[in-house]
This record gives structure tokens, sequence and C-alpha cells, in this order.
């Protein structure tokens, strides 16, 4: 059916261990080459792991699926070098309207904040990112991405799993010491380590269609309560890249899936949508039906689990594919240490309580929204018409519309990894924190904070950075990095963000997060955050 | 700043009179509609989430057992 897009085909090829029948020690298998699959196999092999990505599949997602990328999932996907060619191609939007009934009950701007490198928000369609990321792991000698791999038994063991791998050239075993288990919201690896998945099913169903046409609306979310071309429910239109546009029509829990997505009942649906003399042909359709869930612990033993196998959200704020490249932002780093016996897996640990608390503000997110767009019952819904006549006129009651909130990422206020604050700072900057973007310029040359942090440790000092110092602990060496110094502030803006007086000193994660900061530069207390920040 | 649960009003019962009279020809519905909307714009004007969070809490209590 899909007009602006043909599916590439991925060569299966059996791999030598197969053929050889040798049993192999990997140090890491990624599970599902899906967006965070395939996020993970990059991250890990470019931090010098060698990475098997396993995929039951040869292709990318079918449909457009997740398509609002937010900053910070874009500044890991560039830390990661990917993504320039996604911002070029994905559109880039910032004003929303909301309607209710048959009229605009208000607009908003997400005014992103300047002077950060990667925008607010993107619209781009999955196929795109995951062929993106396929091309970047094909060019990665570390990386050894296989199709037609599919895992269909796992066997744990102390120090390492055995997985049981179905090709078309039959099955093979390999070991891995650590297995990431990207294999999404029906994960098959979660069933067999026997994991639960706890949380709310939502009675509700969602067509999703992906439609073409050189239509007159301008780039911008519209959401709709009540339309009168879909009584009673709620409306999304969206633009994606190819003016492929992305329409969500809430169905309610009566509807039947199978004949919703028949052609004969979507096309009246969106031709009463958007009028008689709009031409659009349909690319894709799907009935989409989701859940709010997590899994107790992202780690069972050796099996990591990252992505939608590790917790679903609902639609609404575009969480899932988002949420799940700062799983693998976080993991990535923490893996290379601990196998390169740098740390103790007690870092691993930390993988769960860090990504745990943020699913979890995702997920109570999520919750919220849903609650507000699919009321569910005869009272919250009353509260829900009356916000929404009320916001009309009433300026001061718009922020209660809630028609999905942007993601953002989660500070990790609580991990043990940080250390804590001693003495006042002003600003965001919080341990925990992810680092803000701020404009640099590097002999002469403007470019990007967040693209001087390098793959490791990084101490950022403001002022004068003192000489012979090196800040090391357990094997793990920190660079070292004086704004004037290694590059210059234009704007002031790291200044600012980072409320940087003289002597100010950050201790920044591999995953460019605080994990700590001081008032003055001090080696021992450096070094001390640093084995925190090691879960040493 | 606690829930305020002194007397506040300096005209009772003519506030009273005010929010009844208000919904004097209103259906049930209709009613419970304004009500909705009476509290959501206090609740703004308010602004405390203590405050409100308190409100709630004893709003939602059970009325006290005769005897
Ligand atoms: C119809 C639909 C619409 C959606 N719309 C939105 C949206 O609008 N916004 C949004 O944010 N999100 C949306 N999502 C969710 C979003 O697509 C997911 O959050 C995102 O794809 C999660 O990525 P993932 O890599 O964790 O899992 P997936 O993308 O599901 O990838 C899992 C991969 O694992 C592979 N796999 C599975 N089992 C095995 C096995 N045993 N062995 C080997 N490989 C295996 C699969 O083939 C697949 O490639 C939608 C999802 C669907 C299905």
């Amino acid at each position: 059916m899909q007009k602006t897009y043909s599916y590439p085909v991925f060569p299966y090829r059996r791999s030598p261990e197969q053929a050889d029948g040798r049993v192999l020690r990997h140090p890491v298998v990624v599970v599902g080459g899906g967006p965070i699959g395939l996020a993970a196999g990059l991250d890990c092999a470019r931090r010098g792991i060698p990475t098997v990505i396993l995929d039951d599949n040869n292709t990318v997602s079918v449909g457009s699926r997740a398509v609002c990328y937010a900053k910070r999932p874009l500044e890991i996907l560039d830390r990661l070098g990917v993504a320039a060619p996604l911002v070029a191609k994905g559109i880039s939007w910032k004003v929303g309207k909301v309607f209710v009934r048959d009229r605009l009950a208000y607009q908003f701007d997400l005014l992103p904040e300047s002077d950060h490198k990667m925008p607010a928000m993107i619209n781009l369609q999955q196929y795109y990112l995951e062929e993106t990321l396929v091309a970047a792991l094909d060019a990665e000698p570390l990386a050894d991405l296989r199709w037609k791999h599919k895992v269909v038994a796992i066997d744990q063991h102390a120090d390492h799993a055995v997985l049981t791998v179905e090709t078309p050239d039959g099955v093979f075993t390999m070991q891995a010491t650590w297995v990431i288990a990207c294999d999404g919201a029906n994960s098959d690896m979660r069933r067999m380590v026997g994991a639960d998945f706890e949380g709310q099913a939502f009675h509700d169903r969602f067509l999703i269609a992906d439609v073409v046409m050189q239509a007159g609306f301008p780039t911008e979310r519209w959401f709709w309560f009540d339309p009168p071309f879909h009584p009673g429910q709620s409306v999304l239109l969206h633009k994606q890249a190819d003016n492929v546009w992305r329409i969500d029509f809430q169905l309610g829990w009566g509807a039947d899936p199978v004949e919703e997505k028949k052609p004969e009942n979507v096309i009246p649906r969106i031709r009463k949508m958007l009028g008689d003399d709009v031409e659009f042909e349909l690319e894709w359709v799907s009935i989409y039906q989701f859940a709010c869930r997590r899994m107790r612990d992202f780690r069972v033993n050796r099996v990591l689990f990252a992505g939608d196998s590790a917790h679903q959200v609902s639609p609404f704020g575009a969480r899932g594919a988002n949420t799940g490249f700062q799983d693998i932002d976080n993991l990535g780093w923490k893996l290379k240490l601990v196998l390169d016996g740098c740390a103790p897996e007690a870092l691993i640990d930390s993988y769960t309580a860090e990504r745990l608390f943020a699913a979890d503000d995702n997920l109570s997110n999520s919750t919220r929204s849903t609650d507000f767009i699919t009321p569910k019952s005869p009272m919250s819904r009353r509260f829900r018409d009356c916000v929404l006549e009320l916001a009309e006129q009433v300026a001061g009651i718009r922020p209660l519309v809630n028609s999905g909130r942007l993601s953002r990422p989660t500070p990790y206020v609580h991990s043990p990894l940080n250390t804590p604050d001693s003495a006042q700072f002003k600003g965001r900057m919080t341990p925990g924190t992810n680092c803000d973007d701020a404009p640099v310029t590097v002999a002469g040359k403007p470019s990007w904070l967040l693209n001087q942090l390098g793959d490791g440790f990084t101490v950022l000092v403001f002022g004068r950075v003192p000489a012979g110092v090196s800040i090391e602990s357990g094997g793990v060496r920190a660079t070292i990095l004086g704004v004037d110094d290694d590059f210059g502030d234009p704007t002031g803006l790291i200044g600012t963000r980072y409320d940087g007086q003289p002597g100010t000193t950050y201790l920044i994660r591999p995953d460019q997060h605080v994990a700590a900061r001081w008032r003055h530069f001090d080696p021992d207390l450096i070094r001390a955050a640093l084995a925190r920040a090691l879960a040493a | 700043m606690p829930l305020n649960t002194a007397a506040n009003l300096a005209d009772p019962d003519g506030f009273y009179e005010e929010l009844i009279s208000a919904q004097r020809d209103m259906d049930d519905e209709t009613a419970i509609r304004m009500n909705c909307k009476l509290l959501i714009l206090l609740a703004n004007h308010i602004g405390d989430r203590a405050v409100l969070s308190e409100a709630i809490t004893m709003a939602r209590a059970p009325a006290p057992s005769a005897g």
C-alpha cells in the first residue's frame, strides 16, 4: 500500500559460528533490531565492545509507528553520529493547536530554548530512523547485525547466558556475558526469563492512518476533542516527512479492529475529517491498543531489558521510543566499564535504579494524559469537558488541558551514583540531570558543548585548569576540560546554564549527566565522586 | 499555609444564597457541571497544592456516623 517508501530487505547471512558449529562467548548480544536494539548495538560497538545484534525479521518497522523524537534522544543519536541526517529529513514543528468540537480552543508554542544544537522535536517515520541506524551499524567494525536470527530459548548461568537462536539454517547456540533484550512490547525474552510485566492495559483502541496529501495544513500538531467529524472521541493530526500525515482516531473499546482497518471504512472517516476537496492517498493503517506497564526490575541475572520490552506507555506524548534511547544511553557505558573490570556489577544495577525511576515518571505522565484524553468515569468526563470549556475563555485554565505532554528527560535525582551538592547553585544542572547544550567556539570555530564531551568521564572546569593534575579511579581516567582554556563560551550561556562562577567544577558521566559539582577544583573530592559514580 | 478551616466568609448566608440561587433553575446535570467549573476556577485561584490536597482529603472523608 505504501507509495512514499519501499521497505529494504536486509540480507540473511549464515554466521561462521553457526556454520562451524562453534559455541562462542560474546561480551554483549542485543536481542531485537527495533530502534532501541539498533541504538544499543551502535552505542556498545562505538564504546569498543564487540556486539552482536539479532533480529528475527529482515526489514525495518512496518508503518510509521513512533514519529516524534525529542531533543534529548536526538542528542543521544548525535553522540552516536546519526542525528544530522534525521534532523535534515525530519519535520520540525513548534505550534500545537487544540480544538474542542468545531472551535479552536487555544494554541501553544513549544517555545524551545534557543542555542541548543538539537531542535525541541522532530517528526519522522520510524522506518527512516531504523534505516539510518542500520547503515551506521553496517559501517561499524565492532557491530555484527544479523537478520533472520530469532532467539527461541535462554538459559542463565552465573556469569553468562546461553541463547538458542533459530535461523533459516536451523538452530544454534551462542553465549553472552550480557544480553540486552530489546525485543519489543511482546518480548519473548521477558516471557522466557519468567519476569512479570505489571500495570494497566487501557480499554481503548486507536486507528492510526498515514495519508499522503499536499494539504494546506500548516506544520503544526492539531488535536481535537470531540470533533464534529468524529463525535465523542479525540483525533490527532501530525506531519511527517514526504508529505505523509499521521492521523490518530480514538475509536473506543467497542470498535472492531478488523472492520475498522478496512480501507472502505478508513477512507470515509478521513474524507469526513479533511473535507471533499482534499485529495489524499492512504499509505498505512494500523489499529493500536496500548498499555501503561513496566517490569519490576530491568535486570534479570545476565539479561538487561530496554525499550518497549521493559516498559510500555501510551502514545500520548511520544514517549515509547524516546525513553528507550535514554535507557541505552544509560546502559552502554556501564556495560563497557564492568566488562573491562573497571567497575563492579553494582554499576549495572544502577541502570535499573535510574531507568525505573524514569519509567515511572513516563508512566505517570502518560497515564495522566490518558486519563484526560479518555476519561474513565462520567465524573472525570465532566471535569475534562469543563476544563476544555473554561480553557477557551480563561487563559489560566489552559495548563490543565492535557493532550499529551512532550517527552522530557527525567533527572536521576535519587541516583546512588550522584554526589550531593555541598554548595548553592542556580539553574537546572543538579546532580543526576542531563547536561544542557550551549554554543562553544573551538579554535575559533563554532561548535556545541555536548560535542566536546567525549566518551568517558569529563571534569568541566570554569576558569583556570590546574596543571599536572590527573583524576583517576579504578583505572578510569576523566578528561579535564576548561571553559576558556579548551573552548570559548561566546554567548556566556555555559556560564549561565551551569552557574559557572570561576572555580566551579562539574564531574560529568559518559552519558552526559552531571555526577557532582563543586565551587572549587579539589582533586580528592573529584576522585571520590568519580569512584561513587562507578559504584565502587 | 495550611487549609483555612476557620470561618472566613464575611457574609456566609449571602454566599450560600448566591450559590443555591445560581443553580435554582438548573437540572442536576447542568448543576453538576457548574460545580465542576466552580471547583476548577477556585482551585486555580488558590494555587497552593498543599491546601488543595488537604481540602481533597477532608472532602473525601466519610461523614461522621450518627451517635
Ligand atoms: C502500531 C504502532 C503504533 C505506534 N505509534 C507510536 C507513536 O505514535 N509514538 C510512539 O512514541 N510510539 C509508538 N509506537 C511504539 C513505538 O513504535 C515503540 O515504542 C518503539 O518501536 C520501541 O522500540 P523497541 O526497539 O523497544 O521495540 P520494537 O520496535 O518493537 O522492536 C523489537 C524488535 O525485536 C525483534 N524481535 C522480537 N522478538 C524477537 C526474538 N525472539 N528474537 C530476535 N528478534 C526479535 C522484532 O522483530 C523487532 O524488530 C507504536 C507502536 C505500534 C506497534
